[in-house]
């Protein structure tokens, strides 16, 4: 039985043409998995960054509910004493050099809203000294901030700089 | 044409293009491009296997992980190092044939009918692909490392999915502990799992699946990433150091691309993208196309249950069950509808497919409705009676490869099948006895017939190596095969030309 015609990869050329499409594949993959480099930061920037959780308080204390109140639930949720579970979200301000960077106001997680809030941001600011400024309010109603911190720090280039809240340690963090 | 329409054929006409140098260079059967889903087994296994070394060797701590990891290129450098190269390149070899896989079968348009399983089974795979390959660059926890997981963590912190961010377990070298690596770990053991089981799922629907590339494909490949392992081994960065953003990293932009791509953009535009191209992807095959054609017909009186078209079927779309007709043992085929590709190749496979049979029409075990086998009879006996000179030819194609029925007129007659592989051997020898001084049988070449199997088991009938065979008493100078590139009219005639010179 006859076969003509489909040209089979006998010849040199085709030899080499395999060669050099394995080369190029080689070459891709060689290159392209190093190159080109990514510098995610520039030289002479550092990395502030802004990241907590932190439970807010409740949005209002326990009460103590009048036998009247009592009365008009049905008897199996009779509890003397009514805590709400809602917490208020947690504000925070943070200024750089005195110019305010983030007011942020983070809501409580959960579908009742009774867990921690959260916050994370990242603030490229250049290397050297910096004067930073946190405020932090976790109690309901319209008073003041609950607890802030003012400090200068000097950070140098590619520098990270965390900012957190730790109550054991006192409230807000700077490392 | 519609805009999409026009995009994805001038696509095609490119990728055809690009396959073309490859046949060239590579012939037909070994052409890379058509062995994409082999070529991604073999990536797989090439990692499973160096994964099984490093994993020996890493120490599963934040603390040694670094040092396990580094010393393995600096001091194992033509064991160690090298499978840890390979284990690298091979990733990245796995996402480039993935993706021109995916590519592929896009632009041919195989994502609806008879093919939706194997389509919606495929999408999900390059994300595990991707989990698995971005998830390593974690485990040895340099700066690139680093960099990854905290990317990933800020990319997945967008979605309001984590009630504590997991870009908290970043913050400091304190907060990484033993037990979140040990996740890194099991991610990246678990995922390939998870991918292996895919793949299994993947080719369900496809008989005799390429598995695993012809060896010499499989050597140049394992060649190439071994060139360039030793070329340029994977070396370390630096190690993490949390208290601070690396500086320029050598990035690997097959597998961590997105990482760049959302802090030049944002997280929420490349979860955006990302998303749409899945749906588009998912959505594919559901979009409304003209009518499928028929599927193969099984008749339970032409039918012995032989099975040779249940071995023979290129999208196992045939199953066999008892027999109506109650006789102990005696088995049927019968098709699923849904798989059937309507290929007509189990046409070419039942032995009753004989045109040799009596009868005012032809009927056979297994057939096609749009192309009946007692229809094709008639065409080859009208067009040998047509046939005046002394050389008379016949030619049969197939409807996906070169088109046949242009060379009609003088000299031959043309007959066009589904697919070649529909046709019954004993075709040819009727064809031959009837009047024919010859028989040119044309199809695709090997590797690139539309349903996968035909050229192969046509080529296998023919020469006598599968049932149906061609007798051993059919003068074989004057059968001639020629397996053409699709379309390829000047292949075609050329090939018809020779064989005319050699028929006087
Ligand atoms: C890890 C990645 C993948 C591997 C290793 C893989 C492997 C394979 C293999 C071995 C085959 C059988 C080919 C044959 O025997 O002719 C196949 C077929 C197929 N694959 Fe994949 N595949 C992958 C991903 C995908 C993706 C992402 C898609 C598309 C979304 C896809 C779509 C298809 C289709 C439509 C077929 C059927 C082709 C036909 O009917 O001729 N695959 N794949
Ligand atoms: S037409 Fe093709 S896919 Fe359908 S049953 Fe026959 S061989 Fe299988
Ligand atoms: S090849 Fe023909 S005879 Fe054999 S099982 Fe299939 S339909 Fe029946």
């Amino acid at each position: 039985m006859a076969e003509p015609a489909a040209p089979r990869p006998t010849t040199a050329a085709a030899w080499i043409g395999q060669g050099a499409l394995y080369m190029l594949f080689a070459l891709f993959i060689g290159v392209f998995s190093t190159w080109p480099a990514y510098r995610h930061l520039p030289a002479d920037q550092a990395l502030i960054k802004l990241s907590f959780t932190h439970n807010g308080k409740r949005v209002s204390e326990c009460r103590q509910l009048s036998p009247a109140e009592l009365a008009k639930l049905p008897p199996n949720m009779r509890a003397p004493m009514q805590c709400p579970r809602e917490r208020v979200p947690v504000v925070v301000e943070l200024d750089i050099d005195g110019v305010q960077s983030v007011r942020h106001s983070a809501s409580p997680s959960g579908l009742s809203k009774d867990g921690a809030s959260a916050v994370y941001r990242r603030l490229p600011v250049a290397a050297g000294q910096h004067r930073i400024t946190v405020r932090l309010k976790d109690s309901p109603g319209p008073a003041a901030f609950d607890y802030s911190r003012d400090e200068s720090v000097t950070l140098k280039p590619a520098q990270v700089l965390v900012i957190d809240f730790d109550a054991e340690k006192g409230g807000i963090t700077l490392r | 044409m519609d805009p999409a329409g026009s995009l994805r054929s001038r696509g095609l006409a490119a990728f055809e293009g690009l396959e073309r140098v490859f046949d060239a260079a590579f012939g037909s059967a070994l052409n890379p491009l058509r062995h994409l889903g082999a070529l991604g087994f073999l990536c797989f296994w090439l990692l499973a296997v160096s994964g099984i070394y490093l994993y020996a060797a890493l120490d599963t701590s934040v603390g040694g992980a670094w040092r396990s990891v580094d010393e393995l290129s600096r001091e194992q450098r033509y064991l160690g190092g090298l499978l840890r190269s390979v284990h690298r390149y091979a990733a990245d070899a796995f996402v480039i044939v993935t993706l021109a896989h995916l590519v592929r079968e896009l632009l041919l348009g195989r994502y609806a009918g008879f093919r939706r399983f194997s389509w919606l089974t495929g999408v999900p795979l390059p994300l595990f692909v991707f989990a698995c390959g971005i998830g390593g660059f974690w485990l040895n926890w340099d700066q690139l490392g680093q960099f990854s997981a905290l990317a990933t963590a800020e990319f997945l912190d967008w979605l309001p999915f984590f009630a504590s961010p997991l870009t908290r377990n970043f913050l400091d070298a304190a907060s990484v502990s033993d037990r979140l690596f040990s996740l890194f770990v099991f991610v990246h053991l678990g995922v390939p799992l998870l991918l292996l089981f895919g793949l299994w799922f993947h080719i369900q629907r496809i008989a005799r699946a390429d598995v695993f590339p012809p060896r010499a494909l499989a050597i140049g490949t394992l060649g190439a990433l071994l060139a360039v392992a030793l070329a340029a081994p994977v070396m370390s960065q630096a190690p993490a150091d949390l208290s601070i953003m690396p500086g320029p990293l050598a990035l690997d932009w097959f597998l961590l691309f997105a990482h760049p791509l959302a802090y030049a953009t944002s997280p929420g535009l490349v979860w955006a993208l990302f998303c749409a191209t899945l749906l588009f992807l998912l959505a594919l095959p559901f979009l409304p196309r003209p009518a499928p054609p028929a599927v193969a017909k099984v008749d339970p009186d032409n039918c012995n249950g032989c099975r040779r078209c249940f071995e023979d079927c290129p999208y196992a779309a045939i199953t066999m069950g008892p027999h109506p007709n109650g006789k102990a043992g005696r088995q049927l085929a019968r098709v699923d509808a849904d798989l059937c590709a309507s290929c007509g190749i189990c046409v070419g496979s039942c032995p009753s497919s004989t045109p040799f049979r009596s009868g005012a029409r032809l009927l056979t075990g297994i057939d096609m409705p749009q192309l009946p086998i007692d229809a094709l009879r008639r065409r080859l006996e009208e067009g040998l009676a047509a046939l005046r000179g002394e050389r008379r030819i016949v030619v049969i194609g197939c409807d996906h490869c070169a088109p046949v029925d242009r060379l009609a007129g003088g000299d031959v007659t043309t007959l066009s099948l589904i697919c070649t592989g529909m046709l019954p051997p004993s075709f040819v020898e009727y064809a031959l006895r009837g009047g024919a001084s010859g028989v040119l049988v044309t199809g695709c070449e090997e590797g690139a017939c539309a349903y996968r199997l035909g050229t192969r088991w046509t080529k296998e009938r023919l020469d006598g190596a599968r049932e149906p065979h061609l007798r051993a008493s059919v003068p074989r100078e004057r059968l001639a095969t020629a397996w053409l590139p699709a379309g390829d009219d000047r292949a075609l005639a050329a090939a018809l030309d020779e064989f005319r010179r050699g028929h006087g």
